[in-house]
């Protein structure tokens, strides 16, 4: 269905036929020069376009790409057939009328979307950017758009990066300048790239003119991580560089005030541009079943053509002689029995066209807008705080949400909030609760929603070039990333900012009361200091002063702040206060105050992690800030005001295999070298010294970390080492060897690393949570019931995953717990072997709702071997809930692949940052949460929502509804055809099979279009089976959808043999009695025409199941339109309709009583069976489904009541698990139960 | 210096985020409405079809149909009919020496009616197997020739071909429809007891729809001067006299109004159809019946060749109800239909005595 432009294939062949590499010089030295002389005028501008058409062109490049669809071409030659003279057309002008209106709605849609799309293109050209100029001598700012290859260009901080940019100066000493990419490849940590070897000179500002030498690089290609060239100057001296000194359009600049450099691709030519590959054209499943039934439809129309054209044959074999009804052609001779046979299967073609539902297309398309906008006007799935709806940026995959029998969701972000926040800490063995903070978080989160909501209305008046990215349609992902990019930087304090939440943390008051008589520097307090320390000092949090743009921003009321924080470790931004804005280092409890004192602050703390950024504020709010950080020192304000510098010996870096970091400093006073730790409590524990005395406080951490652990806290042991000067001195000589050597470098630098970190002295561990959002529990407690199987795929620690997927209620604490960890294949496979015999003693894969898998990336990484997969896929299906921990986000969008493919099942994804876009594009529904996050998720994302429990009434109700109304329309649409074209087929035995049609022909293309169109379309968007709070109660009710009930083969054959049996009475029952009356032919057809619409229309009658006022006018409008159209179209019509003539047939139908009588009886009849099949398989109401039915119409107390009555009866495990009684059910149970996870936990 | 540009270019910004069309959107909240359309909440009527639900339906088609059944079957059997083939296939027939005469040939039938006919009678001649409704002969006719279009009347349309032109001149009326017209004379005679005869009266009008009469066909120039009105055009092949001799007694049933041309015109839907002849009115008196019971004879000037589809003619005198003519199908068709929706009913009131207590407690489902 993809089409390429011919233009852009032709391009694509010029480029090719260019030499391997390119060559850029400065375009200051020939600015004199004519245009087209100018050596860089060859390559491409930086503008961009994405739109398909230009305004003139529109017409006919739209009716090219329109034409590409079957059902189009289909339609066409339908319309071609008619105007050969041997099919005997009645009205070939006429047969162009439908394919005009559906291409004409479909041009309507192209049309709209592409001006979006221009708009967002004009929105890109537009951005500012400070290019040289030769003139002024100086960056001057222009847009995006009047970028060139060979322009230079400066970028300033929190800029997106206009092109892709050979970096040749930054502002930063080290010559280093730090993008963020996460726009392009979901990489969120900070990336640092250099400057050209040799041009970096930090004394002297960038000066472009005295830049000659020409860059020599690769032909545009989309590899992100690959580049390379070299710069050629005038002495023919070569300076190499790679992908290291390239600033990639899209991305952002992070932390340097300013770079510059010379633009090497542009526009179309990006990285980041060549990289995007477009919408992924999805098709639902249902669409999917109903196109192979439209192939059963097409089989079907040719089967009744070849019985039309043998039959006409063998009729025409029957006579004898000539009869004078037939035609002789214009020469006077009669056509060949044979031959008019085989002329009769076109003309039957055009008779019964019909029957492949091309209206359905359209209709379907119609629908599924009704329903997108019903959906995104849903109010439960609006977020107050952020003020966005649920955007659907898929408008053809509505009714897939129905289906969904696998949810695979990130976690960071998605469940959580992505909020750190420090709970409590244990030092020394003596826990610590944090009452205080607990009580203050509780509060917070209640106010915090009002503060955010006023925050976000500036922010809406603040970013007028995005005023609406949230409604932004586009899913073109540098695009969009930009557009997100830019919202940083019209407001760079965004990202400044951070919640009051977490930056500000309630001290313990007994700790205090502690740490107030530690100053005595007492044996067993110090190491209470030691804590402190710890938490302030080992971590890699980088303190810098704010750039001058963020003062200014920072001014603003102390209320407007927001964070931004990303999934991945991040930069992670918070506002501080140091010894610059205030001396006062004393704490105060009361976060009013403390949020007081912040203004005007001008340092914040940039951290990889946001659970490094949490343990500095919390070392902060007991006094000990981290006031500065360079390579060699670090500063601690102590709470006595003193500044303690820390020189720093060595980092020894976080890896996943120690799970722990340590830093090696050297006290300022005591001159004594001490290493603090951070790490995992598996990773310390074992470590540690054993005197007697530490046993103790060893046992009493670890049932605390095992507490905190249990409460989904994240949490992390500190301890530290002293280390003598001479210990000191022996390591880091091998340190050194190790550094330098050349073999096994990896392995030594570790082995020393290991080394050193022994005989701790443990300080304390840390409880940070990881806040879930409201209602997940809830909500994937719904979508288990649901029959939805919940993943979680996370790039986190097995540990946190497994803490939070506990709270989350993904996990129970009964599960049995599978674990997938093994080094290598042999050992993965053995352990597939014996958890596989484990789990099938536990019985067949449906009755297995106790078992959780965990397995982490690795491992999943040697079961995706095509040996090992099957066995996974099978262990997968025994599992109740999976865990997928430190996975890359290329293994989630795999695990998604694996199980759409291997399963066969209908995938959603859901995440919310970058790291989730794979996922999302792999998955057959893809939902991104917008809002705390980028745009990435929510730009490849098919649905964005901002929390994630509005996926359950997305799913459950949305879904279900969505899915039973489309399919019921389409199996409406078939059947509707069919019955209406078999009542032609019919008539054929009675006509010689020679092709009248004894119903106008404008009447039939009006029954298609105006009588019998509006009904179904409305029953597609507005019917309801159910209520939405029945089917939010009841979430085994989505279940019909995963299994496909309402849209199955054998439904579509029952309508189909229905259709043929209402048919069958529309026709005969008339012909019955007008049998060998003087009736001609349209009078004859006329009550089959009336009898068939009253058929078709109360046939849907039957089928809606929820009346409104819509419904009523909707229906009643059809049979007015019906009776006015026709009347008066037989009344003005007295030849304008050449050859066939309907005129005043239906005033004289209408004048005679039998046409009446006629009409009732067909209309009885032919409705009879459905109406008792339906009545009967009411009063039986055995399917969930009638009983819910039966339920919702009670009054609502009433009805929950059932409902209680019927979970107690058929879920008493859901009572069970949450412990408690069910709870009682409110009208809105999205809203309902605020039962948050952490309620028992705050106090 | 540069940072104090990048300010006001930021500063820039929020000016004309608040004037701009962003400005518009901060201020209204993208909350969707709340009202009970855009809601989905709309109150509905949500009926469950159950035996309960439906059973008073099925009674009251019921009790509907029956009596309206048992009405259209009497007046149906109220309705003398009589038919009478002249084909002349059987060799025994009076007509059967007319099959294959090439010129007009006359031949008489002679019929007894057992039953008096009252009211108006209608006179049918009735032909099967003629498929009028043959996709390329339903197409061979062009309306607004018929309609009078003086344009049409010269250049016919495409349709009428190869029935379009002849000898070079226009067809008139053209195509294949008007080609075939049926053009046997039938006439009554009836012969009193005392064996004087009497030729019946036959009207020829009003046997066409009026707003086809009036409407939809019309002579060129009017009624007046038929024949220079259809100066330049020739006759269809098949026809004796031209178009303005169709009946030359009265100017306003000559030409295309010509009512026996109309009613021909009307395609039949059916390849076995009768068409409506003449009309035997009633008599004035009223005291004796239109046709009274006794001998007849049918007389018929056969033209029309019927034996190259090997078709059937023949001659139908009905009288008339107000639904038409006599077919017991409609009345006995309501009646089994009324028959079944009781019988129906009752067993749903069976099946809902049996099993529908059960759902109205709401019975948990498995």
């Amino acid at each position: 269905m993809k089409w390429t432009n011919p233009l852009a294939l032709f391009r694509r062949k010029e480029r090719e036929s260019e030499d391997t590499v390119r060559t850029v010089v400065s375009n200051l030295l020939y600015e004199h020069l004519k245009k087209k002389e100018q050596p860089n005028r060859q390559y491409k501008g930086n503008a961009v376009k994405t739109t398909k058409y230009t305004p003139w062109s529109f017409l006919i490049v739209n009716l090219w790409e329109q034409f590409h669809r079957v059902a189009n071409i289909y339609f066409l030659g339908i319309v071609i057939l008619n105007f050969i003279p041997v099919m005997n057309a009645f009205h070939p002008g006429v047969a162009i009328i439908p394919l005009c209106v559906i291409l004409a709605l479909t041009a309507i849609k192209d049309a709209w979307e592409d001006i979006r799309r221009f708009q967002t293109d004009r929105k890109l050209n537009n951005l500012p950017c400070l290019i040289y100029s030769r003139k002024t001598k100086s960056f001057e700012e222009k847009h995006w758009k009047d970028l060139h290859v060979g322009d230079f260009v400066k970028v300033l901080s929190n800029e997106v990066i206009p092109a892709d940019i050979l970096l040749l100066h930054t502002s930063d000493p080290n010559g280093v300048c730090h993008i963020e990419t996460a726009n392009l490849d979901g990489e969120t940590n900070l990336k640092q790239r250099k400057v050209v070897p040799g041009f970096f000179n930090p004394n002297s500002p960038f000066e472009p003119r005295h830049f000659r030498g020409a860059v020599v690089c690769e032909k545009p290609n989309s590899d992100l991580n690959h580049f390379k060239g070299y710069i050629e100057k005038d002495d023919q001296n070569k300076t190499g560089f790679g992908v290291e000194s390239l600033l990639l359009r899209g991305s952002t600049a992070r932390n340097t005030d300013e770079s510059a450099g010379i633009v090497v691709y542009a526009g179309h030519e990006t990285k980041s541009m060549l990289n995007n590959s477009g919408p992924r054209y999805k098709r639902s499943k249902l669409e999917r079943m109903m196109n192979s039934d439209v192939i059963l439809c097409v089989l079907l129309l040719f089967g009744l053509c070849l019985v039309g054209a043998i039959g006409h044959s063998i009729w025409l074999e029957t006579f004898q002689s000539i009869p004078q009804y037939f035609i002789p052609d214009n020469n006077g001779q009669y056509t060949s029995s044979i031959l008019a046979g085989f002329y009769m299967f076109f003309t039957m073609i055009i008779l019964l066209q019909v029957l492949i539902p091309i209206s359905l297309y359209v209709s379907i398309e119609l629908v599924k807008m009704g329903q997108v906008f019903f959906i995104t006007q849903d109010i439960d799935l609006y977020d107050e705080k952020q003020d966005t709806r649920i955007q659907c940026r898929s408008f053809n995959i509505t009714e897939d949400l129905g289906q969904i029998q696998y949810v695979f969701s990130d976690k960071t972000g998605t469940l959580t909030e992505n909020k750190m926040v420090f709970r409590r800490c244990s030092v020394r063995g003596t826990e610590f609760s944090h009452a205080e903070n607990a009580v203050r978080l509780a509060v917070l989160s209640e106010t915090e929603s009002e503060e955010e909501f006023i925050l976000f209305q500036q922010q809406h008046k603040a970013s007028p070039l995005f005023p609406d990215d949230q409604t932004e349609s586009r899913r073109q992902s540098t695009r969009a990333n930009v557009s997100r990019s830019r919202v940083t930087v019209t407001k760079p304090s965004d990202r400044a900012f951070s919640s009051p939440l977490e930056t500000d943390v309630a001290p313990d008051q007994k700790l205090q009361q502690v740490l107030r008589g530690a100053s005595l520097a007492e044996d067993e307090s110090g190491y209470y200091l030691d804590f402190f320390l710890a938490l302030a000092i080992c971590n890699t949090v980088v303190v810098s002063k704010a750039p001058a743009h963020r003062r200014k921003a920072e001014e603003r009321p102390s209320n407007s702040k927001k964070q931004m924080t990303n999934d991945l470790p991040d930069v992670f931004s918070g506002e501080d206060m140091t010894n610059i804005c205030t001396d006062q280092g004393v704490v105060t409890p009361n976060p009013g105050q403390t949020q007081k004192t912040q203004l005007g602050c001008l340092v914040h703390y940039e951290s990889q992690s946001p659970d490094e950024a949490a343990l500095v504020h919390a070392a902060k709010a007991y006094g000990f800030t981290l006031a500065e950080r360079t390579p060699d020192q670090v500063a601690v304000r102590l709470p006595s005001g003193q500044m303690l510098s820390f020189q720093v010996l060595d980092i020894l870096a976080f890896d996943a295999k120690r799970k722990r970091m340590s830093v090696l400093v050297r006290h300022p006073h005591s001159r004594e070298i001490v290493m603090y730790t951070k790490g995992a409590d598996s990773a310390i524990m074992d470590l540690l010294e054993q005197p007697l005395l530490e046993k103790q406080v060893k046992c009493n951490t670890q049932q605390q970390l095992d507490q905190y652990a249990r409460d989904g806290l994240r949490t992390l042991c500190f301890a530290k080492r002293i280390l003598s000067q001479k210990e000191y001195e022996d390591w880091s000589k091998k340190r050194q060897e190790a550094i330098s050597a050349i073999d096994q470098r990896e392995q030594l630098l570790m082995d020393t690393t290991v080394f050193l970190e022994t005989k701790f002295t443990l300080l304390g561990a840390t409880g940070i949570e990881d806040r879930l959002q409201e209602n997940v529990p809830e909500t994937i407690q719904a979508l288990r019931e649901a029959g939805i199987q919940v993943w979680v795929l996370t790039g986190d620690k097995p540990e946190t995953a497994v803490n939070i997927a506990y709270s989350c209620k993904l996990l129970d604490h009964r599960d049995l717990l599978f674990t997938l960890n093994a080094h290598n294949k042999a050992m993965c496979n053995s352990t597939l072997n014996n958890h596989l015999e484990e789990v099938k003693r536990y019985g067949p894969p449906e009755r297995s709702e106790e078992i959780g898998l965990v397995i982490d990336g690795r491992t999943l990484g040697l079961v995706m071997d095509e040996d090992l997969r099957s066995k996974f896929v099978e262990l997968c299906k025994h599992c109740r809930s999976v865990l997928c921990c430190r996975v890359t986000p290329l293994q989630k969008s795999e695990v998604v692949k694996l199980v759409r493919d291997k399963l066969g099942v209908m995938t959603l994804s859901i995440g919310d940052g970058a790291n989730d876009v794979n996922m999302i594009r792999a998955a057959d529904v893809g939902v991104g949460i917008s809002g705390q996050e980028g745009m990435q998720a929510v730009m490849a994302s098919d649905f964005a929502i901002s929390r994630f429990k509005h996926l359950s009434k997305l799913l459950l109700v949305h879904g279900h509804w969505c899915y039973n109304r489309l399919s019921n329309m389409i199996v409406y649409f078939f059947y509707k055809n069919l019955a209406y074209v078999n009542l032609l087929f019919c008539y054929q035995f009675f006509c010689g099979f020679s092709g009248t049609a004894m119903i106008d022909h404008w009447i039939m293309i009006f029954f298609n279009l105006f009588f019998t169109s509006a009904p179904p379309i409305m029953f597609g968007i507005m019917d309801k089976t159910l209520s939405a709070e029945t089917l939010l109660c009841m979430p085994v009710l989505y279940k019909s959808g995963q299994h496909s009930e309402g849209y199955k083969r054998r439904t579509f054959w029952i309508a189909m043999l229905d259709a043929f049996y209402q048919s069958l009475v529309c026709f005969f029952i008339p012909y019955w009695t007008y049998q060998g009356s003087d009736i001609d032919i349209f009078t004859f057809g006329t009550p089959i025409n009336t009898a068939s619409f009253f058929t078709i229309t109360l046939h849907l009658a039957i089928e809606i199941q929820s009346w409104t006022v819509v419904h009523w006018v909707i229906m009643l409008g059809s049979v007015l339109v019906y009776f006015i159209m026709t009347l008066v179209f037989s009344a003005l019509c007295v030849s304008c309709n050449p050859p066939a003539n309907p005129y005043w047939i239906m005033q004289q139908q209408m004048n005679d009583p039998v046409f009446y009588l006629v009409c009732i009886l067909t209309v009885a009849v032919a409705l009879l069976p459905r109406y008792i099949v339906h009545a009967l398989r009411g009063t039986n109401a055995e399917s969930l489904h009638l009983w819910a039915r039966k339920v919702d119409r009670l009054a609502p107390p009433e009805r929950q009541q059932w409902i209680r009555e019927w979970k107690s009866l058929w879920h008493p495990s859901v009572s069970g698990q949450t412990g408690r009684p069910t709870p009682p059910l409110s009208s809105d149970p999205i809203s309902l139960e605020p039962d948050s996870p952490f309620s028992d936990r705050r106090l | 210096m540069m940072a104090s540009s990048y300010n006001a270019k930021e500063e820039d910004g929020h000016h004309s985020g608040s004037v701009g069309p962003g400005g518009a959107g901060a201020v209204k909240s993208r909350k969707p409405d709340n009202t009970a359309f855009k809601q989905q909440r709309l109150p509905a009527w949500q009926p469950i079809l159950t035996a309960g639900t439906v059973l008073p339906a099925f009674f009251v088609i019921g009790l509907i149909f029956i009596p309206i059944g048992i009405g259209l079957f009497v007046t149906s059997n109220n309705i003398k009919e009589f038919e009478i083939d002249y084909t002349g296939m059987d060799p025994d027939s009076p007509c059967n020496m007319c099959i294959n005469s090439t010129t007009p040939c006359r031949c008489s039938i002679p019929f007894t009616l057992e039953q008096p006919f009252e009211n108006n009678v209608f006179m049918y001649y009735g032909l099967s197997n003629f498929y009028q409704n043959h996709r390329r002969y339903v197409k061979s006719r062009d309306d607004s020739q018929l309609n009078g279009d003086k344009s049409s009347l010269l250049y016919p349309s495409k349709e009428c071909e190869p029935y379009r032109t002849r000898n070079g001149l226009p067809v008139a009326p053209c195509g294949a429809i008007a080609n075939s017209l049926f053009n046997d004379t039938l006439e009554l005679i009836y012969y009193y007891p005392n064996k004087s005869s009497m030729s019946i009266p036959l009207v020829k009008t009003g046997i066409a729809w009026w707003t086809d009469t009036h409407v939809k066909f019309r002579n060129p120039g009017g009624n007046n001067n038929l024949t220079a009105a259809f100066k330049g055009t020739t006759k269809p092949e098949n026809w004796q006299n031209p178009v303005y001799e169709l009946d030359p007694t009265n100017p306003e049933n000559n030409g295309f109004v010509n009512e026996d041309f109309i009613v021909w015109m009307r395609t039949a839907a059916l390849p076995t159809f009768r068409k409506l002849y003449r009309i035997i009115q009633k008599k004035k008196d009223n005291l004796t019946p239109t046709l009274p019971p006794g001998n007849y004879t049918l007389e018929i000037t056969y033209n029309y060749p019927v034996i190259s589809f090997d078709g059937h003619k023949r001659m139908i005198l009905s009288t008339i109800s107000w639904m038409g003519g006599k077919n017991p199908f409609l009345g006995i068709a309501y009646i089994t239909v009324g028959s079944v929706c009781f019988f129906l009913g009752v067993v749903l009131l069976i099946i809902h005595h049996k099993f529908g207590n059960r759902n109205n407690n709401a019975d948990i489902p498995n």
